[in-house]
């Protein structure tokens, strides 16, 4: 049989190509070439090679920051997943109370990042502030604008404030798309809560599950609005995340060249985690 | 093992505005005898599953009592009632295997791993999954999903009753015979007493010795198959099992004699006198003959049903079909029909007519 040859149908998706490459090819290919170059203004370059990599790699700062985001990831993974399933599973499943419960979990998510960050500003205060005058006046010292550790507490806080609910949200679809015979069976093999939960609510969240810790990840990785308006880094370095830390590189000091390098790299782990991640999840899918 | 008693049984599952109640079921006194094969039938939405759900303790009956031997179990879950019920989906622990989702019954119940590997073994092999034990029971098809069911149904030994509930909805329909007589097998093999909730008469037929035959969330008739299909106590019955269903005629009562098309009849139960309520006719197509002197009807169609034939006839503006063997011949056009007396029956308000009781 012959098949006829025809390449005039890739013009049809030139279209494509050229939204593709305006909105994501040429803004990461210009990083790209920053990230090769070292300049001193007046728009002059002058080629660098991969020496931004090396240092960067080598930079006590970048490591900093990296250990701060990877530790923050962490702490809220560790606390909004199993708060996320536990709060779901005690939502009613049926009746008036259902979209009472949905719309207040929802509420937090509608609410603008740097406002959430302002709101938990305001509300952290130490001297006017209702929590943090609060916390002050039960004895706890607490000043989110000096001390590292209440800063981080602040910072989780919002977090787990601001986005187990989305947590929460997909779990509960798992959940209600369990058919009520899994449970009526679990009662008649004489399952106990914990077994039901193992043996049957869990496995069949594991999907949605696995769509809000990957969510969550990328989400909390490369946050910026809330910590910045929150603490904008502070006190010293000890909250500056890694995306706050690039836009000091990029906006404060003007390094072009680190600052692209830090993006890519950046960018490399945020999509390795997220593969990694994704792949076991569906391998164990698939056995 | 245990009788099971329901007394005064009813639900609703609603009340209405006015105060009155919507009942599923309706005041139901039955005994199921211990150690049988009962088979619950009924058209969708009669109230069998909500009837079999009652039993397992599932539901909390609204009225009514449920006596396991002479214990009164009504207040008592599912679990404390030690009772296994299949579904009509599969319903299998996805992320165990086959061996362990057999095994979940026995283990949640404390029993040790030595006597559990034996037993689990045992209605593996019952239930032909023993090649399958160490797969993990999400990768099984429909079928082998709902024999890990019936595998969890009957794994544990002490159960007072096990209950069906139109398990074999997912099966294909050649296995559905296979697995069928497998039950009825096993039946014969632990002795249980076991319950199967059907809408399908052939099911109910062949898997059980006494059948309860369920309409709008009320028991009309408890009888063994050939009972069920010789006497039919309402028209229901008549109608709803036998394929195709018995023929029910409007009937007037004169001097004892059934009228019908103008034209006396003998019937099996005849009554002296037409009391109150409206009077019907039942006789079954396998008893409706070609005769030379009967009810003149209009022959309308006739269907190979392979060994016989369903003829069609219309008289006196009803329709009655009659089934006539391979090789007799049918008359063309119009015929006349005979009733076997011995197996036509009066109805009085859908319930077989006795004398002098009025409903």
């Amino acid at each position: 049989m012959n098949k006829t040859i025809n390449n005039r149908a890739w013009f049809l998706v030139v279209p494509v190509v050229a939204l593709v490459a305006f909105n994501a090819l040429i803004p990461l290919m210009t990083v790209v070439n920053y990230s090769v170059q070292e300049t001193f203004g007046d728009n002059t370059f002058f080629w660098s090679g991969v020496t931004w990599f090396e240092k960067l790699l080598r930079d006590p700062r970048f490591h900093g920051a990296l250990g701060r985001q990877l530790f923050f990831t962490g702490i809220i993974l560790l606390i909004e997943v199993p708060l996320g399933v536990a709060i779901a599973l005690t939502m009613p499943k049926k009746g008036p109370w259902v979209s009472v419960c949905l719309v207040l979990m929802a509420l937090p998510l509608l609410i603008p990042w740097n406002v959430v960050g302002a709101m938990w500003n305001i509300m952290a205060l130490p001297d006017i502030g209702l929590l943090g005058h609060t916390l002050n006046a039960l004895g706890f010292d607490y000043n989110y604008t000096r001390q590292p550790v209440s800063a981080w507490v602040t910072l989780i806080a919002m977090d787990v404030w601001h986005w187990t609910s989305l947590v929460v949200l997909l779990s509960y679809a798992g959940l209600v798309s369990i058919p009520e015979a899994y449970y009526q069976a679990a009662k008649i093999d004489g399952a106990r809560p914990w077994a039901v939960f193992r043996y049957i609510q869990l496995p069949k969240m594991k999907r949605v599950l696995t769509i809000a810790i990957l969510l969550r990840f990328m989400d909390s990785f490369m946050i910026y609005t809330e910590p910045s308006v929150l603490t904008g880094g502070g006190p010293g370095n000890s909250t500056t995340l890694l995306s706050i830390d690039l836009v000091k590189t990029a906006l404060g000091q003007f390094d072009l060249g680190p600052a692209a390098a830090t993006s890519l790299v950046y960018f490399l782990i945020v999509l390795l985690v997220s593969w990694v991640f994704y792949t076991l999840m569906m391998r164990n899918e698939a056995q | 093992m245990a009788k099971v008693t329901l007394e005064n049984l009813a639900h609703t599952y609603f009340n209405r505005a006015d105060g009155t109640a919507e009942w599923a079921v309706k005041r139901i006194n039955l005994q199921w005898a211990d150690g049988g094969a009962f088979a619950l039938l009924g058209p969708s939405g009669c109230g069998k599953t909500t009837l079999l759900n009652i039993m397992s303790g599932l539901i909390h009956p609204t009225e009514g009592r449920i006596l396991f031997d002479e214990r009164d179990v009504t207040a008592l879950s599912p679990e404390e009632r030690n009772i296994a019920q299949v579904f009509q989906f599969p319903v299998v622990y996805d992320t165990m295997s086959v061996y362990d989702n057999i095994a979940f019954p026995l283990r949640n119940r404390g029993m040790a791993e030595a006597e559990i590997g034996p037993r689990v073994r045992e209605i593996a092999e019952l239930t032909e999954l023993t090649p399958m034990l160490k797969q993990r029971a999400a990768g099984l098809t429909a079928d082998g999903k709902q024999k890990i069911s019936l595998a969890r149904g009957l794994v544990r030994p002490d159960v007072n009753l096990v209950m069906f509930d139109e398990p074999l909805t997912v099966i294909d329909p050649h296995l559905k015979w296979v697995l069928r007589s497998k039950l009825r097998e096993l039946h014969q093999r632990v002795g249980t007493t076991m319950i199967y909730v059907t809408h399908d008469q052939t099911e109910a037929l062949t898997f059980a010795d006494q059948v309860v035959v369920m309409n709008a969330g009320e028991v009309v008739q408890i009888g063994s198959p050939v009972e069920l299909f010789e006497q039919p106590q309402h028209t229901f019955v008549g109608h709803f099992i036998g394929s195709p269903g018995m023929n029910v005629l409007p009937a007037k009562i004169d001097n004892g004699k059934a009228i019908f098309a103008g034209r006396q009849l003998d019937v099996a139960n005849p009554v002296a006198a037409a009391a109150d309520g409206t009077m019907e006719l039942g006789v079954r197509p396998e008893f409706v003959r070609f005769v030379r002197e009967g009810i003149p009807a209009r022959i309308i169609n006739v269907a190979d049903a392979g060994r016989y034939r369903i003829v069609d006839t219309q008289a006196d503006g009803h329709r009655i079909k009659l089934l006539v063997d391979e090789g007799e011949e049918i008359p063309a056009g119009t015929a006349q029909l005979g009733f076997d007396p011995s197996q036509t029956r009066l109805y009085r308000d859908g319930w077989l007519a006795t004398d002098g009781a009025t409903s």
